[in-house]
């Protein structure tokens, strides 16, 4: 089964890192990363950019609106994503555990749709 | 003959419902589904039984036919892959020996139930309804929930497992202490719930506590001997060792100071006086082996002829500083009570009652009537003892409290 580990954490602070804890923080998901690769259990990951990048489509009243930013504002902002293939959720949450985001913000854990093969 | 093989199968539905559930739903990994095959086994077994007879292994046969619903269900509901996947589970339940089958699915379930994706309020809930059996009618007033909304987030809770993909086993060493609790308090009170059935109910209590004693014994081994799991063991052989003393010839109810302790079952109290001492080794105390250190010191009286009061005060310290719970609280002014006279444990019993959850507990009135008693209140006493009365379901209890109000107003009128 598929599960998206969703990272949340607060765009201002990470704004605020020496170099130096960013290569600290850089190197702890190179690890996780390679952890998942070694253990079979990585499907895709990616780091995202921040918010103030971000544009979202929206259809308000049958019109289809572009607006800058986000979907919402929130005090923590989604910085990434690892979709890992786990045998269950407590596989899965154990993966969550050693995230180097559970330890700076948090990550949420979704099941992800099993769709029909074929 | 039909009478005979519906009462089979409604015996089986109450008393086996938790059981045959708990196989089945460790070997299809779905709980509502499970609940629903095993509904229709027994509509089916009600149904044939009373034409073609109660068959020889009545469990076997209500499991065939809850995993053929489940089967079909699995190919009806599911994508090739999964039900492919689901089928192989299935079939590996099938094929393994029935009684391979009980000794931990249920337990299994249990620690499922106390998943920590689940919210913590429904998790017991949630074990008495699937592992052991109880209607939702009958645990809502357990946790003060209307029984509509409590239903709902239990089959809420059951689809997230199901469809959130939690795994069904016996947790792994590092996830045990977050869940331990919560199964162990599900354990505790399915022993309490056959402790205060009528005692005439023999046979259905003894089923209750060998249940409890054998999910007992099963979670202390499997957690590796977690203090907590031997404190509740040792607790529950301690309450059981005593259960024939309860009742005299007549069948009227002994308190355990009353009780003789020849009557006392010595062999379990060894048990539990064995296992007490290995958890005590681990220095890490809590609640059930407070309690267990308690049972344990009333047993000593079988040895010293005597009770250690002073000790079974410091012991009741603990459990309060560790509970905080008002029950703790009650039962701590008894000891008090021997301890330092029933003038300040009467005090104390006073001040917790300003805690409105005591308004409807019995234990409590029952030890205030006692203290006001003792101190020569009488008509608080009386009106205690009105209180304890009423709330009292059993009728042997509820007998002897009578009595008490009796022997009050006795001493109050020789006194006049």
């Amino acid at each position: 089964m598929q599960y998206m580990l969703l990272i949340y954490g607060d765009e201002a602070g990470l704004a605020k890192t020496t170099p130096e804890q960013m290569t600290e923080m850089m190197g702890a998901y190179r690890v996780f990363t390679e952890a998942l690769v070694a253990a079979g259990a990585l499907v895709t990951a990616d780091r995202l950019q921040p918010v103030a990048n971000a544009t979202t489509v929206r259809t308000t009243n049958g019109a289809m609106q572009l607006h800058d930013g986000p979907f919402a504002e929130t005090k923590e902002q989604l910085g990434g994503y690892y979709l890992i293939e786990a045998p269950d959720l407590d596989a899965a949450l154990g993966w969550a555990k050693k995230c180097p985001g559970a330890a700076r913000g948090s990550v949420e854990v979704r099941p992800v749709f099993a769709m029909p093969a074929g | 003959m039909s009478g005979e093989a519906r009462q089979a199968a409604e015996r089986l539905a109450r008393d086996r419902y938790g059981r045959l559930l708990s196989v089945l739903a460790a070997s299809s990994r779905d709980i509502a589904s499970a609940e629903d095959a095993l509904a229709d086994a027994l509509t089916a077994a009600l149904r044939d039984w009373p034409a073609s007879g109660v068959p020889r292994s009545p469990e076997a046969w209500l499991l065939t036919v809850a995993r053929r619903r489940l089967i079909d269900g699995a190919r009806r509901r599911q994508s090739a892959d999964a039900a492919l996947e689901q089928l192989a589970w299935l079939t590996e339940g099938a094929a393994a020996p029935l009684e391979a089958g009980f000794p931990d699915a249920r337990l299994k379930l249990l620690f499922v139930c106390a998943h920590p994706s689940i919210d913590p309020a429904v998790r017991a809930p949630l074990m008495l309804q699937v592992v052991l059996g109880f209607s939702a009618e009958a645990i809502a007033p357990l946790f003060l929930a209307p029984p509509a909304r409590l239903s709902q987030r239990l089959v809420r809770a059951k689809r997230k497992l199901r469809e959130a993909g939690a795994a069904f086993r016996v947790p792994e060493e590092e996830e045990l202490p977050e869940r331990l609790d919560a199964v162990l308090d599900a354990i505790y009170a399915l022993f309490t719930q056959g402790w205060a059935l009528p005692f005439e109910d023999r046979e259905r209590r003894a089923e209750l506590a060998s249940d409890a004693l054998w999910l007992g014994r099963l979670t202390a081994s499997l957690t590796g001997e977690r203090p907590e799991a031997m404190g509740l063991l040792a607790l529950m052989l301690h309450a059981w060792a005593r259960d024939k003393a309860r009742r005299d010839a007549h069948g009227r109810y002994v308190p355990l100071s009353e009780q003789d302790p020849a009557l006392w079952d010595h062999a379990l109290i060894g048990e539990a006086e064995a296992i007490i001492l290995r958890a005590t080794r681990h220095a890490s105390p809590g609640r059930f082996q407070f309690e267990a250190a308690i049972q344990s010191a009333h047993a000593a009286r079988r040895l010293s002829g005597r009770t250690d009061w002073p000790a079974i005060l410091r012991l009741h310290d603990g459990l309060v500083a560790i509970s905080g719970s008002p029950a703790a609280a009650i039962n701590r002014c008894v000891a008090l009570a021997e301890v330092h006279g029933p003038g300040v444990a009467c005090l104390e019993l006073e001040a917790l009652g300003g805690d409105s959850r005591l308004d409807a507990y019995q234990p409590y009135w029952a030890a205030l009537a006692e203290m006001r008693g003792r101190t020569g209140d009488g008509a608080g006493a009386e009106y205690a003892f009105d209180r304890a009365i009423a709330l009292q379901a059993d009728p042997a209890a509820r007998d002897f409290l009578i009595g008490r109000r009796a022997r009050l107003r006795g001493l109050g009128s020789t006194r006049r």
